[in-house]
């Protein structure tokens, strides 16, 4: 299980490396965390003939506020650096839940959080966690940069609006509103494994106590990270209560068609799914009760007039 | 014989060493070890020029090979050969079973491909290189003529209808079909108040030692000698089959296992092809030459157990006691029988600790087109087990009866050893259990799993809505297994004691726990003695390490050639002290009259005399030369090994996870010669259990591709999914061998898989859902809610 | 893997070769890798630590873990040019090990360190070819933070597999070894624990 052969290019600037991109792309490879890409290489699953390893450009590694009020997360900010901002945990505790999830500590102290993006595995984190939170991906070439929002970021299995001669150079996304409350959770057959399914979900509270909107998001049930759509609109304007927690388990059933192979079959997935979405409104709306931002059994009494970001 | 050693009591003198068997002495291995100076194969130093290789494997499960084009791989540089079948069929012979039967469809296995593949990585071509890495470039060019054909995937598809065979030219799928019987099953079924059926399939999977296969060999064109180093589990069985291959006299091939093997567990006590060939190609190349298997080539042609599909019936009165016992099964044996030991043992250990006067347990060992298999730890225990534990639970649910008390009405009891079940063992002897203890093991485990106050609480606890389960899973295995193991002792030149075993250890403890044994024997201090193990070059006749054998067999040698060694030393000492009729006994390295510790002689000063000489003058009369022992122990017949898993366990039937509350193991080896190795070995055994339980499942698709071929698919337990386990041990010695010790090492396995599966089935009674599957996953459990809700 | 022993191959793999230097157990090493060479080949045959072993070439069983820059990473998934400049700790350089020694009952202890000697006397290791691994994994992460209880010490070790031990002996290892360096866990000692 050796690598093949590649000519190997380790660019100094990120100028140098989009035009490497521009030369290479097509026949390459860009090299980050190497959690992901370095096992295909020593199964020969890919053979690109070029590697551009990008870990010596500079100003990739710190994790920045941004000025509009939330967090730039640029390309070499390792897994386990941003599982250990403090800031981040308090600021977005939905990428800190689901970064503890993520294998284990020797994979994400060199897997990067774009990098997951860029593999787009549906049953990874990452993906599922920045659609959740709606981030938007900067992405760069010798001709410029764009921005892609991630509804339209992942394609399908193991494929991105990324380019052949393209860059992933950061992921960023907004503070919550106020009177958020997140929730991740995934069920592999070991910790540490890639999910049969997992659910991220961000769920905003109205003055009242009921959900002004949400973004439910969940993985290994579909070609890419899927937004619950249905669930999303079945639960604005109400409380979290038993019941509305049974019709969202049931709209998911009814609306997700995961495949389902030899550790899963699809009837599991979609029976998981359901019950995980369940379980992750159920932690939001105990969240939120705690805070103060929620009534006891979905009654809206006793809710704050000002509201919070929550956990 | 019997064993007396006459080593005196700890502390009763000075110097005088301290008993060792039963010591928990901690291991001399762990130093290189744990600094990073293992010298696992690819760890040695090998010559400069050692090349390395790489194996073309079948992508296909069943396919003619019409042609091999490999120019474009000998083009690449730094490649210096490219072998297929035909290159090497100077050498092939047909490997044979190692374990066989004379009804056997034997199909031959050759080293390497020559006309057809049957299974997906199966060796069809190898590449010699100065680099793993470029051999395996030149390997990727290599193009391979296939003509597939239909490939059969499963017991089933093996034994249906006008099923196309595994072999072309063969009679059918069938590789053998035996039957064993005690008493009349058939009158006896006939004539039972009450008849349970069921069909239970188990799967099991591979070894997943931490290091995968290696061979190296160099060949000594001066001497025409060849050693070869392997990281077997059987020295001496590979040397024989290279002998054997190569038409070479024995004794100039020297196969070394390496002083640390990174784990066994069965795989690695078959012969492979890759044993044969690398050798030989390092002959043709005249250079040394190295096989270092990866992972994914681990997961696709080591052998493995896999599949067993078991259709049980038993006959039992009103209270529960067992009449009759049938249990026909189905045992994947790959494309090839490399041996039939797992089945047969299989056939032989469906009845269990139970007395059952009536027995019919047959087996089809069927041909189909994946890789070989063989032993893995438990060895066709674990699926014999789970048949009948599964099927004991089954009456008991029937009878209302608790499961603990069905099995108390049914185990054999203390005093009625030795026990005949009636039929007979892989070892070709009457199947007899030497000795145990079953209800004493059986109590202590349901004591100190609280048995009797979990069940109290189910029923409440229940009603909150939780879904606890208790299992229990009760077993025998068969270890300590002949022909013979063997030992040399020698006094060296240096004066230290050299113990040099034939068996080769992967993690066992040999070098601390034959220093022990021979230290008991011989009344001296362990720190003299030193243990060399798995050399042929060493000692001429050995068998192996696997089947849980070597404590009963090699320890009993030891014991034996340490004893002679003693009498040796000690009439040497008395020669030189010229003294007669005298007791002697070892003072640190002195051999000291035991009631006058003026008169002494050191070791050095006995090899002296004995073993260096003085040239040219004559021996001291009375002293003969050459201090070495030597002994080969024959066990009469297989012991018996025993034991009781109990676990308590929570389900959640919304997504199937079982969580493990408690788990008990009562562990019966007989007599323990290191408590800390043999702890060690049942907990290794339990996680290797907990994994067939709940974790480790090889697939395959219906043309017989593998679908896990690495750890991202196939998931084996880490410490979190292994649970604290309470452990205590009965020792029930065995009469077979002077230490009245058994085997160790498969206890922690085998009732595994049977004892959660009740458990989970337990949890989930409320629900109706029936477990008939092992390994218990998540999918299944829920699906098998789903089925009974329908 | 020598790369000086036959013409052309040197030629096709120096072309794709580069200078690796960088510090391994405190002393300054160095080597030509090939640029597709992982790190852990570039360990064992390039600068001779064989004590990081290979498992399974694609990350998941932890036997080639060693510390690089402070953090425990798998050698298998690193290319050896990535590590040019960088700080490498591996299983040899715990303790001052003495090359071929196979141990005896005196004094061998003085020269492993803590996590070493508690993983000897627990019985953590039976064939040994995981335990480079688990001491780097391990020692990263006590260097972390103190591990107080039996459940915290099975986190810390599920980063990497063992088949041999079923872990019970490692589990008690990491408790001693935290106890001694950072006092008491939270459940009493380690050596007090039952059922581990």
């Amino acid at each position: 299980m050796k690598p093949p052969r590649f000519t190997y290019h380790a660019p100094g600037t990120v100028a140098e490396a989009l035009s490497l991109l521009d030369e290479h792309g097509d026949q390459g490879k860009v090299l980050a965390g190497g959690q992901s890409l370095l096992p295909v290489l020593s199964f020969r699953l890919a053979t690109p003939e070029h590697l551009i390893d990008i870990n010596r450009l500079p100003g990739l590694d710190e994790i920045t506020r941004l000025t509009s009020g939330g967090w730039r997360i640029p390309a070499l900010v390792r897994q386990r650096q941003a599982e250990r901002s403090p800031r981040l945990a308090a600021s977005a505790p939905l990428l800190t839940e689901a970064l503890t999830q993520v294998a284990h500590p020797q994979i994400r102290n060199r897997g990067t959080i774009c990098g997951s993006l860029a593999h787009a595995d549906a049953s990874a984190e990452m993906p599922a966690v920045m659609l959740a939170l709606n981030a938007r991906m900067t992405i760069a070439s010798a001709a410029g940069t764009r921005v892609v929002g991630a509804d339209d970021f992942f394609v399908f299995h193991m494929t991105t609006a990324i380019e052949a001669n393209e860059l992933l150079l950061s992921a960023e996304f907004d503070d919550p509103a106020p009177r958020t409350y997140t929730s991740f959770t995934e069920f592999a057959p070991r910790k540490g494994d890639f999910c049969l399914a997992g659910v991220a979900a961000s769920v905003t509270f109205a003055g009242d106590g009921t959900v002004a909107g949400s973004r439910v998001v969940a993985a290994g049930v579909a070609a890419t990270p899927l937004r619950l759509t249905a669930v999303e609109e079945l639960i604005i304007g109400s409380a979290l209560d038993a019941g509305v927690l049974a019709a969202a388990k049931q709209a998911v059933s009814d609306t997700v068609d995961p495949s389902g192979d030899v550790h899963a079959d699809a009837e599991y997935r979609r029976q998981l799914v359901s019950v995980l979405v369940a379980r992750a409104l159920g932690t939001v709306q105990e969240k939120a009760v705690r805070a103060g931002d929620a009534g006891q059994d979905g009654k809206p009494g006793n809710v704050k007039e000002d509201g919070k970001n929550g956990a | 014989m019997s064993a007396t050693t006459r080593a005196p009591e700890a502390g009763e003198a000075h110097g005088a060493p301290e008993r060792m068997i039963g010591a928990r002495i901690e291991r001399r291995e762990d130093y290189r070890l744990l600094t990073g100076h293992g010298k696992f194969l690819d760890d040695l130093e090998m010559p400069a020029d050692t090349c390395e290789a790489a194996f073309l494997r079948s992508p296909h499960g069943h396919a003619r090979i019409l042609g091999i084009d490999t120019s474009a791989a000998l083009d690449v540089p730094g490649v210096l050969g490219v072998f297929t079948g035909e290159d090497v069929q100077p050498m092939m012979k047909p490997l044979p079973a190692k374990v066989a039967h004379p009804d056997l469809q034997d199909i031959a296995r050759l080293p390497m491909a020559l006309d057809a593949v049957h299974y997906v990585g199966e060796p069809v071509a190898v590449v010699i290189a100065v680099s793993r890495y470029i051999a395996e470039d030149a390997a990727d060019l290599i193009e391979v003529d296939y003509e597939p054909l239909p490939a059969i995937s499963s017991t089933a598809a093996a034994l249906a209808p006008g099923a196309p065979l595994a072999h072309e030219g063969a009679r059918d799928n069938i590789a053998v079909h035996v039957t064993q019987r005690a008493g009349d099953p058939e009158a006896a079924f006939a004539a039972a108040p009450h008849v349970l059926s069921e069909t239970f399939t188990v799967v099991r999977g591979g070894g997943h030692s931490m290091e995968c296969r290696a061979v190296a060999a160099r060949f000594d064109t001066v001497t025409g000698q060849l050693v070869v180093w392997d990281s077997t589990q059987a020295p001496h069985y590979a040397r024989n089959a290279l002998a054997n291959l190569y038409d070479m006299p024995e004794d100039d091939i020297r196969l070394i296992a390496p002083p640390d093997v990174g784990g066994g567990f069965g795989p690695k006590a078959q012969f492979y092809g890759e044993e044969a060939v690398i050798p030989w190609v390092a002959m043709q190349l005249r250079k040394p030459v190295k096989w270092i298997e990866d992972r994914r080539e681990n997961f696709m042609s080591a052998m493995m157990e896999r599949t067993q599909v078991h259709r049980i019936q038993v006959a039992f009165d009103d209270d529960g006691k067992l009449i009759a016992l049938k249990d026909v099964f189905e045992h994947d044996q790959g494309a090839y029988v490399a041996g039939l030991q797992v089945p047969m043992i299989t056939l032989t250990t469906v009845p269990g600790q139970y007395k059952i006067p009536n027995i019919h347990t047959e087996l089809y060992s069927c041909f189909t087109n994946m890789v070989p298999t063989s032993s893995v730890r438990g060895a066709g225990r674990p699926q014999a087990v789970a048949a009948m534990e599964r099927m004991m639970d089954r009456v008991a649910e029937y009878l209302h009866m608790d499961p603990a008390e069905i099995r108390r009405r049914n185990l054999i009891q203390a005093d009625e050893f030795p026990y005949k079940v009636g039929l007979i063992f892989r070892d070709g002897s009457p199947l007899t259990y030497d000795s145990g203890n079953y209800p004493e093991v059986l109590e202590g485990t349901l004591a100190r799993l609280d048995y009797e106050s979990w069940r109290a609480r189910q029923a409440s606890l229940r009603a909150e809505g939780r879904h606890i389960g208790i299992g229990i899973a009760c077993y025998v295995e068969g270890c300590g297994l002949g022909p013979y193991e063997g030992a040399k002792v020698r006094l060296t030149n240096s004066g230290e004691i050299l113990v040099t075993l034939a068996a080769a250890p992967q993690g066992q403890g040999y070098e601390t726990v034959y220093a022990q044994i021979a230290a008991d024997a011989l009344g001296l201090d362990m720190k003299y003695i030193r243990v060399t193990t798995g050399d042929t070059g060493r000692i001429p006749f050995g068998q192996g390490t696997f089947a849980s054998r070597i404590t009963a067999t090699c320890g009993p040698a030891v014991l034996q050639a340490s004893q002679e060694m003693r009498d040796r030393i000690f009439s040497t000492a008395a020669v030189m002290l010229k003294v007669e009729g005298k007791n002697f006994v070892f003072r640190d390295n002195r051999v000291t009259l035991a009631d006058d510790e003026t008169a002494s002689v050191t070791l050095q000063q006995i090899t002296q005399v004995a073993n260096v000489g003085k040239h040219g003058i004559t021996m001291l009369r009375g002293v003969r030369a050459g201090l070495e022992t030597q002994a080969y122990f024959s066990p009469e017949r297989a012991a018996y090994a025993s034991g009781a898993h109990a676990v308590v366990v929570e389900v959640d039937p919304e997504t199937g996870k079982t969580e493990i509350l408690k788990y008990v193991i009562g562990h019966d080896c007989g007599t323990v010669i290191n408590p800390l190795l043999v702890d060690g070995q049942v907990l290794g055994g339990f996680a290797a259990g907990i994994g067939n339980a709940m974790y480790e499942e090889q697939f395959y698709d219906a043309a017989a591709q593998p679908l896990t071929t690495s750890y991202l698919d196939f998931s084996l337990p880490s410490s979190v999914e292994v649970p604290p386990v309470e452990l205590f041990h009965v020792q029930s010695p065995s009469p077979l061998n002077p230490l009245g010790a058994k085997g160790a090492g498969e206890g922690g396995t085998i009732p595994a898989p049977a004892a959660i599966a009740n458990a989970v089935e337990d949890a989930l009674r409320p629900l109706g859902a029936r477990i008939n599957e092992m390994p218990v996953t998540p999918p299944k459990i829920v699906g098998a809610i789903t089925r009974a809700r329908s | 893997m020598e790369h000086d022993v036959l013409d052309g191959t040197e030629t096709a793999d120096r072309a794709g070769a580069r200078v690796v230097n960088l510090t391994v157990n405190g002393e300054r090493r160095g080597g030509l890798a090939p640029v597709r060479m992982t790190l852990a080949d570039f360990l064992r045959h390039e600068l001779g630590l064989t004590g990081t072993h290979l498992g399974c070439e694609h990350g998941v069983c932890g036997a080639c873990t060693v510390i690089m820059d402070g953090a425990a990473v798998r050698s298998c998934l690193l290319l050896a040019v990535q590590a040019d400049g960088a700080t490498i700790e591996t299983i040899e350089g715990l303790a001052p090990g003495r090359e071929g020694g196979t141990g005896s009952e005196d004094g061998q202890d003085d020269e492993l360190g803590p996590l070493q000697q508690a993983f000897h006397r627990n019985h953590a290791l039976q064939c040994g070819f995981c335990t480079g691994g688990f001491l780097m994994s391990v020692t990263a992460a006590l260097r972390d933070a103190p591990v107080e209880t039996d459940d915290e010490a099975r986190e810390v070790l599920s980063g990497n597999i063992c088949r041999c031990t079923g872990y019970a002996g490692m589990i008690r290892a990491v408790r001693e070894t935290s106890d001694e360096i950072y006092g008491p866990g939270l459940d009493g000692t380690a050596r007090n624990g039952a059922n581990s």
